[in-house]
């Protein structure tokens, strides 16, 4: 333990510049397998405004529960073509969009699985260092046992939750609010 | 059940808090609740891998993605990318972005009535070899106006985007110059509370990677954050 982690700093208003070569907000090709998503959503600051100059990125694991890394020893299969990242800036008028899979359960700390849940990282202008905070399903009956979900304040945990939209079947809605009473709930992992 | 072993947690005053006032669009965009701790799970622990096949070599030569030299001074940047077990970190990316010689970045948002340059893009990607070593050759960036405060101007930064092996080691920064004036003005800068920490975001001027007739040579190691030794408790 010699070394300090270097501190963060804010991504700026001007990104784009470095991350446009890597946005990606359609995880999961035509071959991949699971339950078809799209989740929209805009960023809103203390004052309701939309964020016209934030970035999402997204990580998850696919249909089947795994990951695509090497810590991931489940004996689950991967699926050629799904990486399970996404990097999608928000609009002038602070809007993003993905389409995805939903995820299967991955093992949780208290021996059981987590309900099915995207991990999120928020960067923007004023954001010093990066929010994180993730996306469950609505109408899943494994949000209830989930371990994270249940640290959070019962009346919080609607933040973390995407609503059904409406339009087609597998359409969610999913804000991030940054200040007030519907303050999305951020997680603490140190950074 | 396996269980998985966490991420060291910074040092106090090592990181920026969220709020910060002088830098005021913190204001409006600090969340304003506490933040809920919660276990590492394997969701955290796991992350993207990008390797060196999705970066063209070329990539990491800014001056060299047009067909002419861009104006400014040449300078490399390099360094290594470790743990905070001092572990080099292999075949992980690095992306960066900054504003030419000029102060102006090839962005749309970006009003600086400074000159763009035709040869100038402003970003780049490398990928660490088996040491964690990498390298950039770019320009000098200029300082740059904003609105922050009354005449406020960035300090000479690059900006650096790094994702390490999991999502837990994520970072983004931004590295300065040595002897910038401007440093000791700049609230984004200064919101790191610690200086030895804030002072590590000063790449050291060096000779032994500066050309001769080329480029100086600058050197900036990144820490990204180390594994806890054992498994967490239930
Ligand atoms: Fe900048």
């Amino acid at each position: 333990m010699s070394l300090q982690a270097t501190t963060s700093q804010t991504v700026g208003p001007f990104f784009k510049i470095g991350f446009e070569w890597l946005y990606c907000d359609n995880l999961a090709g035509e071959d991949v397998s699971g339950e078809r998503v799209t989740i929209q959503g805009r960023v809103f600051d203390g004052d309701g405004v939309p964020v016209p100059d934030a970035i999402l990125e997204i990580w998850q694991a696919n249909a089947h529960g795994k990951y695509d890394h090497p810590e991931d020893t489940q004996d689950k299969p991967l699926e050629p073509g799904f990486k399970g990242y996404g990097r999608m800036p928000t609009s002038a008028d602070g809007m993003f969009r993905l389409a995805t899979i939903k995820p299967g359960p991955v093992p949780g700390p208290n021996g059981k699985g987590q309900a099915p849940h995207l991990v999120v990282s928020v960067f923007m202008r004023g954001v010093l260092r990066r929010l994180v905070t993730r996306i469950y399903f609505p109408e899943e009956p494994r949000n209830a046992a989930d371990f994270v979900l249940n640290l959070v304040e019962p009346a919080r945990r609607s933040t973390l939750i995407a609503r059904k939209a409406a339009g087609s079947a597998g359409s969610l809605e999913w804000n991030v609010v940054l200040q007030g009473p519907e303050e999305t709930v951020f997680f603490d992992l140190g950074l | 059940m396996k269980r998985v072993a966490a991420y060291r947690a910074p040092d106090p005053g090592t990181q920026p808090n969220h709020l910060h006032p002088t830098y005021v669009s913190s204001m409006k965009r600090a969340p304003a609740k506490p933040q809920v701790a919660i276990p590492y799970t394997l969701s955290e622990v796991t992350g993207p891998s990008f390797g060196a096949e999705i970066v063209d070599p070329k990539a990491s030569d800014l001056t060299k993605q047009h067909p002419g030299e861009p104006l400014g001074e040449r300078i490399i940047v390099s360094g290594r990318v470790l743990d905070e077990n001092s572990r080099p970190l292999a075949n992980t990316l690095l992306e960066i972005w900054q504003a030419n010689a000029a102060g102006r970045y090839l962005h749309e948002v970006d009003q600086h009535k400074a000159p763009l340059d035709p040869n100038f893009t402003g970003c780049g990607q490398a990928v660490t070899d088996a040491e964690g070593r990498y390298r950039f050759v770019t320009i000098r960036p200029g300082e740059y106006p904003w609105r922050n405060h009354y005449n406020a101007w960035r300090p000479a930064h690059i900006h650096f985007s790094l994702f390490g092996p999991a999502f837990a080691t994520r970072l983004v920064t931004q590295m300065y110059f040595p002897g910038d004036p401007l440093i000791s003005f700049d609230p984004i800068f200064n919101c790191t509370a610690d200086e030895k920490a804030r002072n590590r975001l000063i790449s050291v001027f060096d000779w032994e990677t500066t050309m001769p007739e080329q480029a100086l040579g600058y050197k900036f190691d990144l820490i990204l954050r180390g594994r806890e030794a054992t498994p967490m408790e239930e």
